[in-house]
């Protein structure tokens, strides 16, 4: 159990935990999907479930980016590296993903050329430095890091670096609530909607999740007192029988979005007709691809990647888990076959995926609270 | 993770790079994604894979710089900001 007094604003955080037992109606059950994996990691790092009445049930969304990542990209991105004179180049997270054949990090280990980089400009500064071998980054993210491979390949296209291409698995987030909303075994009453996405997309995107369907979404901040707040806001509109998108995190989030991001993103990708995600499926156009400007520099079209479709392990509940269907114990393989040093499923491998964050802070409090 | 830095010199040759103190730690990043009116050594920023993201307030830099370390994330964070290998080449845009 948390108290209140090892928060940083303890005397804050009281007021708002009130105005939530204020607010709630004690004979619902409330069901909040925070879409961040960001939100993911912190609810569980800052304790928020213990400060929370236990009819608020909080569901983790698909909101992190190698977790929905379905297998068979992995081997795709991988085979990109067997071509002769390749490097292949990926962020952290990246590197430990499970493919079939093994990780990025274990094809490293095996001999491949494969790196860790921080930046997409990292990847090409290799590009320009290593001029006789053919530099590839592999792109994952939504839209927080999309603009950072938009810019990139403009960079690349100014200066006429030819020996670099991205293989491209940039999602939006706004087919995937849509999905989640139209799927039959998903009851949610409202949403805890993305920080850092929203900086970049703004707020305008998700009207229609108050506007079709009816649920408020409350753009939230990653302090504890932002995501209380959020939770406060979005019970006062199910009280008053409101649906609104509300901005808890104007501080950052602009309600228009970062205008020259979406300019980068338009002028050097396109939507996808499709693309699989973990546990959802195929979603329609909730994908990127670069567009035919950029085609010189499309790991897909250069390399004539194999589009292999795997199926995950058949004991691993990665799917249940990205869809809030199950919670990360209940699937077999958690914290046995399955932990952060030994990831079978991408969500023990990021900080953002939600059995990693159950993992690392959840499993220290059960104990505490069986004994207790 | 977004991390807080403080922009302390604009690159007059290429004004899409410039120099950011993390923490002490000083590498350039891409500030291309900042909407005018342009960046100003002085001004917050916050950082994402080697580009300012958008412009903050100073106490909105605390602010999020105790948020990482409440989420044990300091650490990767300097590491990342320190990994910018873009910015140390010899040929670097600095
Ligand atoms: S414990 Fe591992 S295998 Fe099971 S759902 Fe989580 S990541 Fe997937």
């Amino acid at each position: 159990m948390k108290y209140v007094d090892e928060y940083r604003d303890p005397q804050l955080i009281r007021n708002v935990v009130r105005e939530i037992e204020r607010q709630i109606d004690p004979d619902r059950h409330y069901r909040i999907m925070e879409v961040c994996g960001g939100h993911t990691h912190a609810i569980y790092r800052h304790g928020l479930k213990d400060l929370l009445p236990d009819n608020i049930e909080l569901i983790h969304g698909p909101g992190c980016p190698v977790c929905v990542l379905p297998m068979g990209r992995v081997d795709d991105g991988l085979s990109i590296v067997e071509h002769p004179g390749t490097i292949l180049t990926a962020f952290g997270d990246m590197m430990r993903v499970p493919g079939t054949r093994g990780t990025p990090l274990e094809f490293k280990a095996r001999g491949s050329d494969v790196r860790m980089v921080y930046s997409p400009l990292d990847a090409l500064r290799i590009a320009q430095n290593e001029p006789d071998r053919h530099v590839c980054f592999f792109a994952i993210g939504f839209e927080t890091t999309a603009p950072s491979t938009a810019l990139t390949l403009l960079r690349a296209k100014e200066l006429g670096i030819t020996n670099f291409s991205v293989f491209c698995n940039h999602v939006t987030i706004v087919p995937a609530m849509r999905a989640i909303l139209d799927s039959p075994d998903m009851r949610l009453d409202a949403f805890i909607g993305p920080g850092h996405v929203s900086t970049v997309t703004g707020c305008r995107p998700y009207e229609f999740v108050s506007r079709d369907y009816g649920k408020p979404i409350v753009i939230s901040g990653f302090e504890p007192l932002d995501m209380l707040e959020s939770i406060a806001r979005i019970l006062v509109q199910l009280r008053e029988g409101r649906a609104e998108v509300e901005n808890q995190y104007r501080r950052i989030v602009p309600w228009d979005g970062n205008i020259p991001a979406l300019r980068a993103m338009a002028q050097t990708f396109e939507l996808r007709p499709y693309f699989e995600w973990r546990g959802l499926g195929f979603i329609s156009q909730s994908a990127l691809k670069l567009s035919d400007a950029f085609a010189a520099w499309d790991a897909e079209r250069i390399f004539d990647v194999p589009g292999v479709r795997v199926t995950d392990p058949k004991a691993a509940q990665c799917g249940e888990i990205l869809k809030g269907v199950l919670k990360p114990p209940q699937c077999k393989l958690f914290g046995k076959e399955c932990n952060p040093e030994h990831p079978i499923g991408a969500l023990m491998v990021s900080s953002e995926g939600a059995c990693a964050a159950y993992y690392r802070y959840a499993r220290i409090d059960e104990p505490a609270a069986a004994t207790a | 993770m977004a991390i807080p830095g403080q922009i302390v010199e604009c690159n007059a040759d290429d004004p899409l790079f410039a120099k950011v103190d993390v923490a002490g730690v000083r590498r350039t990043i891409n500030v291309g994604l900042i909407a005018d009116p342009g960046i100003r050594p002085g001004d917050w920023v916050l950082i994402h894979v080697g580009f300012a993201m958008s412009r903050i307030e100073e106490d909105q830099a605390r602010e999020q710089l105790e948020l990482l370390r409440m989420l044990g994330e300091e650490m990767p964070a300097m590491e990342e900001v320190r990994g910018y290998a873009f910015s140390d080449s010899p040929e670097a845009p600095t």
